[in-house]
């Protein structure tokens, strides 16, 4: 993999209507779906989250398989969640082996939990997806600034997260620059056993953050020029406006935490084996 | 009133523990720039010249002296805002001062400070990038652009504030020679046609060649202060300060040594050869 091929919180811009949702919109009803994973008790209320998933990628224009790739860096996890509850899971057996035996709960459970960690990590996903970083922060801001009554550093927390984003593509050139150059000098990075390569990184690590100190002195001083007085006071270029279509998400969004919740009661009543519990 | 009058100004960097004081950087500057005017600041290496910049908008505060920026004395906290809005600053490294992560929210920055409301921030966006050529880049992410463009984003952000002057601090010493003449061009059109006062700090003769003031520092003072014809023409003067002569102001010079002829007032080629034919016809 190449330093420039890491992208953090991939955006696919576009004009879907999960796209020109406001960003705090997308926050409050990816937090709900959440919610809803873990209100489901019985499998077939968890495939109604599946469901949801499954209408709102196409919906955004997002190709589905983009989750299996979103799935990849997680996919030892659900592996690992998958074989414990598999295993472990008291119960009437159904095979038996060793001292291993599956049930049919543990069948039930496994499926279950594996299947709410896919949905949750989709979910999430088309977050990012479909909002632009600067978006996801001023979304970020705006739900949080109650929290400013109490004193809690809102604005400071999102102007951090804007300022690592915005200096992400620059610190990664930046290493790609002194790999070259301690190459160039001989260093070897790429042979050895872990402690080895871990100490062959010094030399890389440190003019690192020697500059990124230098550059945040400097960016001190540019934003001080720039009249920056913290967020007291402080205007937007571009002001959070819910339309129509997020009244749509949202009663799209309660229709679906309802049906979750109804399954859940009237689960045991038509026979449907409750998974948790 | 001149825009900007530094009296009889002397800094130094405050002692650090168990040193002795700084030395000191300025000694007794008494300068004025006038709106609308172009001045070049030169200097070599440690002749003070970045910390004059840094005086003009109060990001630092004169020891001894005062530095008034229209009438206001930049030792005034309540005020601080007041001067930076009069006089922006553009650094070195363009990738130090960008913000955002989109170039049309980088360029609002400074007004979203002033508090400024939203309808008169995206006019005021639209107009400063248009100023730099760069409009049809404002949705762009900031580090996919060249280093020119960068420095004009960087400049955008602060003639969006329309301050009645801006201090460039070595702009172009990151800059290719493409990126350095973006940005000289962007210069001298802002000069011309919004009349904003520039003071360009930098090691590059040819730039200072090209404004109507030159002001040459050394050891923290000031040398000459002169247009750019006069200034060159004190060849030993200059290269006394460690500093270059453009090549025809040399050659003028040499030649006038050796007892030919010449105005003592030229610095660039074309004036050069247009005098010599007049002597060789």
């Amino acid at each position: 993999m190449k330093l420039s091929d890491i992208t953090i919180g991939q955006h696919f811009p576009g004009q879907s209507p999960v796209h020109l949702m406001d960003p705090r919109a997308k926050i409050v009803v990816t937090g709900a779906y959440i919610v809803m994973l873990f209100l489901a008790q019985n499998l077939l209320s968890l495939l109604v989250g599946a469901v949801f998933v499954l209408i709102t990628y196409p919906a955004s224009g997002i190709a589905l398989r983009l989750i299996l790739k979103s799935l990849k860096p997680v996919l030892p996890i659900i592996i690992f969640t998958g074989i414990l509850n598999l295993f472990f899971v008291s119960g009437e057996p159904l095979w038996e082996f060793w001292r291993l035996s599956i049930t049919a709960e543990g069948i039930r459970l496994a499926v279950h939990m594996c299947l709410r960690i896919v949905c949750l990590i989709a979910g999430s996903a088309l977050l990012t997806y479909t909002t632009s970083p600067i978006a996801l922060t001023d979304g970020l801001e705006a739900l949080f600034s109650p929290l400013k009554k109490i004193k809690a550093p809102v604005h400071e927390i999102v102007m951090i997260m804007t300022i690592t984003l915005r200096f992400i593509p620059t610190l990664i050139e930046e290493t790609g620059k002194i790999m070259s150059a301690q190459k160039a000098r001989g260093a070897d990075l790429e042979s050895g056993n872990i402690l080895q390569r871990m100490r062959a990184m010094l030399p890389i690590l440190i003019p690192l953050f020697v500059s990124a100190f230098r550059r945040a002195e400097e960016l001190a001083l540019a934003m001080e020029s720039r009249c920056y007085h913290g967020g007291e006071g402080r205007t937007r270029l571009r002001v959070l406006a819910f339309s129509g279509v997020d009244v749509w998400a949202a009663v799209f969004t309660i229709a679906f935490v309802f049906a979750v919740v109804a399954i859940n009661i009237s689960g045991p009543a038509l026979g449907i084996p409750g998974t948790l519990r | 009133m001149k825009l900007i009058s530094c009296r009889n100004v002397s800094f130094h960097y405050p002692a650090q523990e168990g040193q002795t004081p700084g030395a000191t950087v300025l000694d007794g500057i008494n300068l004025e720039i006038g709106r609308g005017e172009f001045v070049a600041v030169l200097g070599h290496n440690g002749s003070g010249k970045s910390t004059f910049a840094k005086l003009l908008n109060a990001i630092l505060i004169p020891t001894k002296g005062e530095v008034f920026v229209d009438g206001i004395d930049t030792q005034q906290q309540d005020k601080l805002l007041e001067v930076r809005r009069r006089v922006g600053m553009v650094f070195q490294n363009p990738d130090n001062q960008i913000v955002a992560t989109v170039v049309e929210e980088d360029v609002a920055f400074a007004l979203e400070n002033l508090g400024l409301p939203t309808g008169e921030i995206r006019r005021r966006v639209d107009d400063a990038l248009a100023a730099v050529e760069m409009t049809e880049y404002a949705t762009h992410p900031p580090h996919r652009l060249s280093g020119g463009q960068k420095q004009r984003v960087a400049i955008a952000g602060i003639i969006a504030m329309r301050p009645d002057c801006i201090v460039l601090d070595e702009p172009t010493a990151m800059l290719d020679p493409r990126g350095r003449r973006e940005v000289m061009l962007t210069l001298e059109a802002l000069n011309k046609n919004h009349g904003v006062s520039v003071v360009l700090i930098t090691h590059y003769m040819d730039e200072a060649a090209r404004a109507e003031r030159v002001v040459v520092m050394d050891a923290g003072k000031v040398l000459l202060d002169a247009p750019p014809g006069e200034v060159f023409s004190h060849t030993q003067l200059l290269t006394g300060a460690g500093l270059d002569v453009p090549q025809a102001a040399k050659l003028c010079y040499e030649l006038r040594c050796a007892g030919v002829n010449l105005p003592g007032e030229i610095i660039d080629e074309d004036a050069c050869v247009h005098a010599l034919l007049q002597i060789l016809k």
